[in-house]
């Protein structure tokens, strides 16, 4: 017997409501029209798992049939169900959940990380908390910021479990887990070790849903100030692709305006010496792994190639499937493959001594920031990339310098390292990789040019998607992975012998870069990420050039330094190795 | 604490962990579901649940340590630090509380010179306060082993506890 199908009737403070079995209590206040406050609850629709661990008590409500106070995000409407959102009782069950809570939590919301993005802020303003009757013992945790990317802090934590349901569920990186009991409990690590000792990513997808600040990126923004500062530095800024279509909405834009002008003028106020784009880094990536996608195929190479632009994606390989180290693109990511040429080439023909460049990069993303400390991305003892700051932490520059970001005038990108294809554009999104690397190994393998564009089949928001594309008489199997609990279900089935592919992208995060760490907080709106993946394909409909062997600087680089793609010098400045990591 | 230490198995007694590997490779079905019921048998063998040994336990059975971490810290019944010969439980559910548990408690922790959880100099006795037990009308009640011990007074606690430091501890 289906369930779904079967419509049974409640009451919403006295409105009659038909609704499916299995509707929860707080969705069908929705259909009422009644916002119930949630806490702990996150629902990623088609990008994620739920978590409905019903912790919080923050989204009570009363059952007027029983009496009872019952927790709305996980409770099942019933046949003829009466729900009271608004009584007495349920207005005060909701405020006493969220006063004990906020009896045991640093209330140092001032000097927070999180002020004014917090929910558990929010909410004590929504439901009008103006005295915590509570006192009691507070939690005396010591303070995690071992790690360059991610700081945690549990005396913040409120064991809402949202970043344990997606390290584990979403991930199934399974760093964080809840330890220890009663007062005492926490979502810890395994042993209480430092998050540098675990098998973390540094994915940031537990930062990018936890309600508080006890999960936060570590901020690089004092290193950046100082650099910018200091008059015997040559301070170089790239901005990746989905940082554009994300940072207005820390300035009152909507999810998915084009901000790239105004982000360039910013940079140039915020005293950057040059500015240069990272999708000319994600142009050149295309192309040096088209070249090593063609030779691979050529030479019955390790098939399928897997891209490594994505880092949490690279620390997830090198720490689950070791023996899977030779499938990975050799190709560093676009932020490094800048990095590396700012401090050769663009040192060389701007005559800036490369000891003297800082190379900072604005990214959606907080594993870019243990990218940046990786020991096989730096050439002769300087890292490609010193900086790296989120989209989140940019917008705090901005409004720290007093820069009215809505009124600056369009801005260039510097050339050299600045131009830009439609092709790089679209490697902020999942499927966007693989779709620019076809449109460039379409044309190396078949030597035609490539009529449509478009590789509609490669988009969307599916966790896993496969096609195959016609290049002449080869077809190229293609995959494509977002959110690593996906990408493992991938590299399991190749091990097993069950998968067959020529080539596969891999995101960590849902959606993409879009939806990466470092973005403004999407407070579970979806709909937010689905209009920053649109807008990069606006770019990319628009972009004069859309493939990323056109763009004009790639040629050059090449004529003038690097030779010609999978050349011994682009393969000692843009290629990398990995390495096997004990999983903890 | 570092990664390191938690990776390093040396300090454990080969036999054992052959004699553990041989348990695991002889689940059947799912591996999560066997989880308590392994690192039961490990705590059998070894006495305690060290952090070396969990990782042990969570890498043969292919499943995060932070998850076999949180198992074991969840759990009063596992412990990660070495256990006396004698484990000694006073119950501190209402009924016992009311009629005097945390006198016994502190008088048992005098005699053994210990505090809650670690164990003794001598390594015979751990003592720990545990939630009810359902033995309210022995009120308050002790557990040393497998051993009950219904209204206990403090100045039991002496007598008791001196039979367990003879040895003689099965004698009435």
């Amino acid at each position: 017997m289906k369930l779904i199908d079967k419509k049974i009737t409640c009451y919403v403070n006295d409105i009659e409501l038909e609704v499916e079995q299995g509707t929860t209590v707080l969705d069908a206040g929705k259909k009422a029209g009644v916002d119930i406050p949630t806490l702990c609850h996150l629902d990623l629709h088609e990008l994620g798992p739920v978590n409905q661990s019903a912790n919080c008590r923050v989204c009570v409500v009363e059952d007027d049939n029983s009496g009872n106070l019952i927790p709305s995000c996980s409770q099942y409407v019933y046949d003829g169900m009466r729900i009271q959102t608004d009584s007495m009782n349920a207005v005060m069950g909701r405020r006493t959940s969220l006063e004990l809570l906020l009896s045991n939590h640093p209330r140092d919301c001032l000097t927070c990380v999180k002020n004014r993005n917090c929910e558990l802020q929010t909410l004590a303003d929504d439901l009008n908390i103006r005295e915590i009757h509570y006192k009691g013992e507070k939690m005396d945790h010591p303070v995690d910021d071992s790690s360059r990317a991610i700081i945690k802090d549990p005396n913040k934590c409120i064991m809402c479990r949202r970043c344990i349901t997606m390290c584990n569920d979403m991930q199934t990186v399974g760093v964080l887990s809840p330890l220890d009991r009663g007062f005492d409990v926490v979502a810890g690590t395994a042993f209480h070790l430092d998050l540098d000792q675990t098998s973390c990513t540094y994915c940031g997808q537990c930062v990018s849903v936890c309600p508080t600040a006890a999960l936060a990126e570590r901020s690089a923004t004092p290193n950046v100030w100082k650099a910018l500062n200091n008059p015997d530095k040559h301070v170089v800024v790239q901005v990746a692709p989905a940082v554009r279509v994300a940072i207005g909405e820390s300035f009152g834009y909507n999810p998915g305006d084009i901000s790239t002008g105004k982000l360039v003028s910013a940079l140039r106020r915020l005293g950057f010496d040059t500015v240069f784009d990272t999708i000319f880094g994600a142009d050149l990536t295309v192309v040096e792994e088209a070249k090593e996608l063609v030779d691979r195929i050529e030479s019955d190479g390790p098939l399928p190639m897997l891209t490594s632009c994505c880092p949490a994606w690279v620390q997830f390989i090198e720490q689950q499937f070791p023996d899977l180290l030779d499938v990975p693109s050799s190709c560093k990511s676009p932020q490094s493959m800048v990095g590396a040429l700012s401090k050769s080439y663009y040192a060389e023909t701007a005559g800036v001594d490369p000891e003297d460049i800082i190379m900072v990069s604005i990214m959606p993303c907080v594993a870019k920031k243990s990218e940046a400390d990786r020991e096989e991305l730096s050439e002769a003892g300087l890292a490609n990339v010193d900086y790296v700051v989120t989209t989140r932490e940019l917008a705090r520059m901005i409004k720290e310098a007093a820069i009215d970001f809505r009124t600056l005038a369009e801005g260039a990108f510097d050339s050299l390292l600045g131009e830009s294809t439609g092709a790089g554009t679209i490697f902020g999104t999942t499927g966007g990789v693989i779709e620019a690397s076809t449109r460039t190994a379409y044309e190396m393998i078949t030597g035609k040019e490539l009529g449509t564009l478009e590789f509609r089949q490669l988009r969307g928001i599916e966790g896993v998607r496969e096609a195959t594309i016609e290049t002449g008489d080869r077809k190229l199997r293609v995959g494509i992975a977002h959110e690593l609990g996906n990408a493992r279900q991938l590299l399991e089935a190749i091990q097993r012998g069950d998968a067959h592919f020529d080539a596969i992208e891999i995101m960590a995060c849902p959606g993409g870069c879009i939806g990466g760490g470092g973005q403004p907080y999407h407070h579970g709106d979806i709909s937010r990420l689905e209009r920053r993946a649109a807008a990069l394909y606006h770019i990319d409909d628009i972009s004069e050039r859309r493939k990323a062997h056109d763009n004009p600087l790639v040629k050059k680089v090449y004529e003038d330094y690097l030779e010609s793609p999978g050349s011994l010098k682009a393969k000692q400045l843009l290629h990398t190795s990995y390495s096997a990591k004990e999983r903890i | 604490m570092k990664k390191q230490d938690v990776l390093d198995t040396s300090n454990l007694d080969e036999q054992k962990l052959a004699e553990l590997d041989h348990r695991i490779e002889s689940i059947e079905g799912n591996v999560e579901e066997a989880l308590i019921d392994i690192l039961h048998q490990a705590q059998n063998l070894f006495g305690y649940l060290p952090y070396n040994l969990q990782r042990y336990v969570a890498k043969k059975l292919g499943l995060p340590s932070a998850k076999v971490n949180g198992v074991v810290t969840f759990y009063s019944l596992f412990s990660e630090r070495p256990r006396g010969k004698y484990t000694v439980s006073v119950c501190m559910g209402t009924a016992c509380f009311v009629k005097g548990a945390d006198k016994v408690l502190n008088r048992i922790l005098g005699l053994t010179g210990t505090e809650k959880n670690v164990m003794s100099e001598d390594g015979l006795f751990t003592v720990q306060d545990v939630r009810c037990i359902g033995a309210c009308g022995l009120a308050p009640v002790v557990t040393i082993n497998d051993k009950v011990y219904g209204n206990v007074k403090p100045s039991d606690v002496d007598d008791i506890i001196r039979r367990y430091k003879k040895g003689d501890e099965y004698a009435d």
